[in-house]
């Protein structure tokens, strides 16, 4: 059985204390995990400014080159994971067997990191808005200008608390090492694989191991990075979010709330933009921030939702190493029940139907060993005053919600992806003035369709960097 | 340090004193002239009689269980023996983690068994001579005044820091948005401490908690010193669970060669030493009861029976001293049952944490 280790600045470590992850089927172990103390992470941090110091020593060029490098390496490159080698289809496996996710969605979420670490010249680029990544190691320099800058590390690393359950969010702390910030990872307990491999990838590239801490460990782990960190990077729940609101320290990624809104101007060729709307809410098994969690439209919307149902209906949990499987599990004993009866109490509440019952003769929850699965769902709702009209749950789900146009802004609650299918020049403009919208699209743009040289909720560049006033005489 | 294994001669040497321990105190405990309240009404309700029917330790599982509510409320004069009714009397309440605290009395017994711990403390570590700190829980604790009298019986005097674990339980309780009140009130201890370190006295020795102690040593470290820097040579702590990766991380890289030693201890049983923790035996942190005022066995939870070596169990405490009998007690905590060890001539208990299946609610730990 595979042992990973913790990596305290590079240097793995052997704890006394293990966790081991299972298949999330048949409760197999797969890897036993070395669970880091808590104290590690506040004594660590003293050492801190050698992993900022190591990294500002190396030429942009060659972090650039090392990312094109680690993306090849993480990528294609058998990789050391603990006291093992793993192979990109060892990874797949592994992550799949753990998590519940699909093996096709992990060589997906492969591909994107891969992605984005062999275009991390053209991110940084976007993310800095062309600035000479220099200024970064040496604090400060002169715009092409003329004008001075500097900018101010507010961290000598970021903490990151990660997700078991969404391999994709990995690409947001990818940009961290090229801006020469070190970097203390914590994984979620079914999901070590993605920090490890990165942080191995990134090793073999070049990038220095005292750059890179990895901290499997439970709850009090995660709590000891946000607590011993300046700044931190979290993933969790609206309770969570909510938690941080007020703490510039903390930047909290929480559920999406994503949708697509249709404009009365187009509502009517509502089945040319029927391949958009499914696919937002299908893609990466619902499982994200950016996936489609609600569609509003002032008519049509009965039809609407039928049509994705009639699409989605049939979608059945297949296994892992299936090429057609789409559907993720839920690993976590209890969770899918708990969502099935919240989903059927709101729907009982009023204003509401499952319209994709209809469509099919089994329940929506599916059990098998030690998993479960729920099925896709698109409920119907009369009006934005339905208890299910604004809710997100993490497997392909869809409300579609009958509002009048005018009334939308006012009753979609904070969105991170508005994609906007309307030409009518008026409600584009209230769009872009509406400051509960994160990413706004324009057109039929699935709300999963990320470019990577746009911010993602805020910069990454705002929250390790401040900008400042520099003058030398 | 003694063999490993004790000499079966000295094993059975510890049971003959336990079970002459038993009948003593069973004897003093049942007796119109020198019982307790409590117990000689409890007498009258029994169908066997304890002075008679109890003349050694496998007698005891005649009584029913100890049950946690008899010790918690009043009045606390119901468990003085008779002829004690009169002296000085101390008591002591136990966590406060759930409902009303357990509350016991004491005559003498804390300082009975610090100067038994005293005995188990090397003069290297715990120097003769010079002082202690006290930092971690008083007010209704027992512990206070108990590290006051090791100090006193080591020929030092105790510097005392107080932490009210209540009301860190109440902060934790409160949730995440109380953190910074519980980061304040835990430097708050800290700079007291430290003061005190820094104060010029000759303090050389110490009791804390875990957290207090990693808590202590981060600090020392932020201002680039140590605990032995500052002159401390020996750490007793408990209070909370001890893991053995705790203990390894504490001995590797907070102590800087501070001899630690662990104890596990209530207000009901006294003070159950460790034997020394370290890598040969993976920092496994195996506690021994101070036999025979106190007996701990590892119980299955179910059946009530002692559990085989290595196997993991319920704690069941048994007190037996003149101020207090307390037979089969179930503690809050599980643990594995450990075969006799060096000085040690009868069983301990290692890996001790909240029991998992206590019923009840929940119960915060780790708090101090």
């Amino acid at each position: 059985m595979t042992r990973v280790p913790v990596l305290r600045w590079g240097r793995p470590y052997r704890s006394l204390e293990t966790s081991v992850v299972r298949h999330f089927i048949s409760g197999e172990p797969i890897a036993e995990v070395d669970q880091t103390t808590p104290g590690f992470i506040r004594r660590d941090m003293r050492r801190a400014g050698r992993a900022r110091a190591a990294l500002r020593e190396m030429r942009s060029a060659e972090l650039l080159a090392a990312m094109q490098e680690a993306a090849r390496l993480y990528d294609e490159a058998e990789l050391p994971c603990g006291d093992e080698t793993q192979s990109p289809d060892d990874f797949v496996r592994a992550q799949s067997a753990s998590t519940g996710l699909p093996e096709a969605m992990c060589r997906a979420n492969m591909a994107k990191n891969r992605f984005v670490l062999e275009r991390m010249d053209q991110v940084l680029d976007a993310l800095t808005r062309g600035l000479d990544l220099d200024v970064l190691a040496a604090g400060h320099g002169v715009e092409a200008r003329g004008v001075p800058i500097s900018y101010q590390a507010q961290t000598e690393a970021l903490g990151c608390v990660l997700p078991s359950n969404s391999p994709g969010v990995h690409t947001l702390w990818l940009p961290v090492v090229p801006l020469r910030i070190g970097l203390v990872l914590k994984p979620g307990p079914e999901e070590p694989w993605t920090p490890i491999r990165m942080a191995e990838a990134f090793f073999r590239a070049g990038v220095p191991r005292e750059a890179i801490s990895v901290y499997p460990g439970g709850p009090e782990v995660g709590a000891a990075v946000v607590g011993g960190v300046p700044r931190t990077l979290i993933f969790g729940s609206l309770q969570t979010v909510e938690q941080y609101r007020n703490n510039p320290a903390v930047r909290v990624h929480g559920p999406g709330f994503s949708k697509i809104l249709l404009g009365d101007d187009v509502v009517d060729r509502w089945e040319d933009y029927l391949d958009v709307l499914v696919d937002s809410v299908f893609a990466n098994s619902g499982r994200s921030c950016i996936s489609c969690s609600g569609i509003w439209a002032s008519r049509h919307t009965g039809e609407i939702a039928a049509a994705i149902a009639e699409r989605l209906a049939s979608v059945r949990p297949l296994p892992p190493d299936d090429p057609e499987s789409a559907l993720a599990a839920f690993t976590v004993r209890g969770v899918a029940e708990a969502l099935d009866r919240d989903i059927d109490a709101r729907v009982g509440a009023g204003l509401a139907r499952d319209v994709t019952a209809g469509f099919r003769d089994v329940r929506r929850l599916v059990r098998q060993g030690r998993a479960a699965w729920l099925l896709p769902t698109v409920l119907h709702c009369d009006g934005p005053e339905a208890e299910a009209a604004n809710v997100e749950y993490m497997f392909p789900f869809v409300s579609v919600v009958r509002c009048p146009q005018e009334a939308m802004l006012g009753a979609i609650g904070n969105t991170l992806v508005a994609t906007a299918i309307t030409s009518d020049a008026a409600f584009r403009a209230d769009l872009l003035d509406a400051l509960h919208i994160d990413r706004l699209n324009f057109g039929p743009v699935p709300t999963h369709r990320i470019n990577w040289l746009q911010p993602h909720e805020g910069n990454i560049l705002d929250v390790l960097y401040r900008p400042r006033a520099f003058q030398s005489a | 340090m003694s063999s490993a294994v004790p000499d079966p001669q000295a094993m059975a040497a510890a049971h003959g004193a336990l079970d002459a321990q038993v009948r003593r105190v069973v004897r003093w405990h049942f007796s119109e002239d020198t019982g307790s309240p409590f117990w000689l009404d409890f007498r009258e309700r029994l169908d066997f009689d304890p002075l008679v029917d109890i003349q050694g330790f496998e007698d005891l599982k005649r009584f029913p269980p100890f049950e946690d509510t008899w010790l918690r409320g009043g009045p606390v004069r119901r468990w003085v023996p008779r002829p004690w009714q009169d002296r000085p009397l101390f008591v002591f309440e136990t966590g406060g983690t759930t409902g009303i605290p357990k509350s016991r009395i004491a005559v003498r017994d804390f300082r009975i068994d610090y100067e038994l711990f005293s005995k188990g403390l090397s003069d290297e570590h715990f120097p003769r001579g010079f002082d202690w700190l006290h930092l971690g829980p008083s007010g209704p604790r027992r512990l206070r005044l108990a590290v006051e009298h090791l100090a006193q019986v080591r020929g030092g005097i105790a510097f005392g820091v107080d932490l009210d674990p209540r009301w860190v339980i109440k902060l934790l309780r409160k949730g995440p948005a109380w953190g910074e009140h519980l980061e304040a009130y835990k430097d708050h201890v800290l700079d007291q401490a430290l003061t005190l370190l820094r104060g010029g006295h000759d303090i050389r020795s110490m009791f804390t908690t875990p957290k207090l102690l990693e808590g202590l040593c981060e600090r020392l470290e932020d201002d680039g010193t140590t605990l032995r820097e500052q002159g401390i040579r020996g750490v007793f702590c408990g209070g909370t669970e001890f893991t053995p990766q705790w203990t390894r991380f504490a001995i590797e890289e907070l102590l800087d060669g501070v001899f630690l030693q662990p104890v596990y201890g209530n207000t009901l049983m006294g003070l159950a030493p460790a034997r020394p923790p370290g890598p040969e035996d993976g920092y496994r942190i195996a506690y021994y009861p101070p036999s025979p005022r106190a007996v701990l066995e590892v119980v299955d939870p179910d059946s009530g029976e002692v559990v085989d070596y290595g196997s993991t169990g319920r704690v069941r405490l048994t007190t037996l001293t003149r101020e207090f009998f307390v037979p089969g007690f179930l503690e809050r905590d599980e643990g594995e049952r450990e075969p006799p060890w060096g000085p040690w001539a009868w069983d301990g208990v290692s890996g001790v944490r909240p029991f998992g299946r206590l019923e009840g609610g929940k119960t915060t730990v780790g708090v101090y």
